[in-house]
């Protein structure tokens, strides 16, 4: 799935790089803590955050994730957009819901982030 | 070739947080250091800069290329870490509420540190501060 369809699905608006939407997504990760981000992510996913400061981009800066979205129509600081330019990474706005933006994606076929350790055993 | 380099890390300072870890690696990008590797490194270098920044008075973030791999060593000056033992589990954290709002703080940080590098290494003096030493290997 590229950025651009991404965009569609979420009824999302690009705040910088739309001429990178053409980059390629194959998996995608929503949270707000982004030490979680780091632990679990490989690349080619795509970041939903409702983190709306500039390390929500640095994160996916580190990860070369080739884009991420802030939802629920929360508008990013001025430096994570300045940033996001920077660096030439895609980064979108939705009115949508964490939920519903995860909802619409994956019913569109888009997968989660396969966490390497899990062995179906939860520690509780 | 030996490239050895030394970056200082502001305490305090979230905005800047982040800025020691892209340099490295963009100067990683431009010695053709292998993606998946570069982002282990870039991943440790990041957790350990926002330690930096959020724990200490400050420090500094060595980087080097030896024959071994990447060497990375992070020294500051500040409080310390009491219990290296409970750091190191997921989910332990001393973090303030204003750095969980900055998307950190989860108890995360060693442990991703851990995980991404080859060889991981961490001496602590409560009091003095903290040095961290983590190699990637190539």
């Amino acid at each position: 799935m590229t950025v651009k369809e991404i965009a569609s699905i979420l009824e999302a608006k690009f705040l910088c790089c739309e001429e990178e939407g053409d980059r390629q997504v194959h998996s995608a990760f929503a949270s707000d803590m982004m030490s979680d981000v780091l632990a679990f992510v490989t690349e080619d996913t795509l970041l939903l955050t409702g983190l709306i400061n500039s390390q929500s981009v640095r994160t996916a800066e580190m990860l070369d994730l080739p884009a991420l979205v802030f939802v629920r129509g929360k508008n990013p600081h001025q430096d994570a957009v300045e940033r996001a330019k920077m660096i030439g990474m895609p980064a979108l706005i939705t009115h949508l819901t964490m939920f519903e933006a995860c909802g619409r994606l994956y019913q569109s076929g888009l997968g989660a982030v396969e966490i390497e350790d899990y062995d179906g055993e939860m520690e509780i | 070739m030996m490239i050895k380099e030394t970056y200082q890390v502001t305490a305090g300072d979230m905005t800047a947080a982040g800025d020691v870890s892209a340099r490295i690696k963009r100067h990683m990008k431009q010695l053709g250091i292998p993606a998946s590797v570069m982002r282990r490194v870039a991943v440790g270098t990041y957790e350990a800069e926002i330690n930096l920044v959020i724990h200490s008075d400050g420090g500094r973030i060595d980087f080097a290329i030896t024959p071994e791999g990447i060497d990375i060593r992070v020294v500051d000056v500040g409080p310390g870490i009491a219990d290296i033992e409970k750091a190191m589990t997921e989910g332990w954290s001393t973090a303030t509420n204003e750095v969980r709002n900055m998307g950190f703080g989860a108890g995360m940080g060693l442990p991703n540190m851990k995980r991404n590098a080859d060889e991981f290494t961490i001496a602590s003096e409560v009091g003095v501060g903290t040095d961290i030493h983590m190699l990637f290997r190539i």
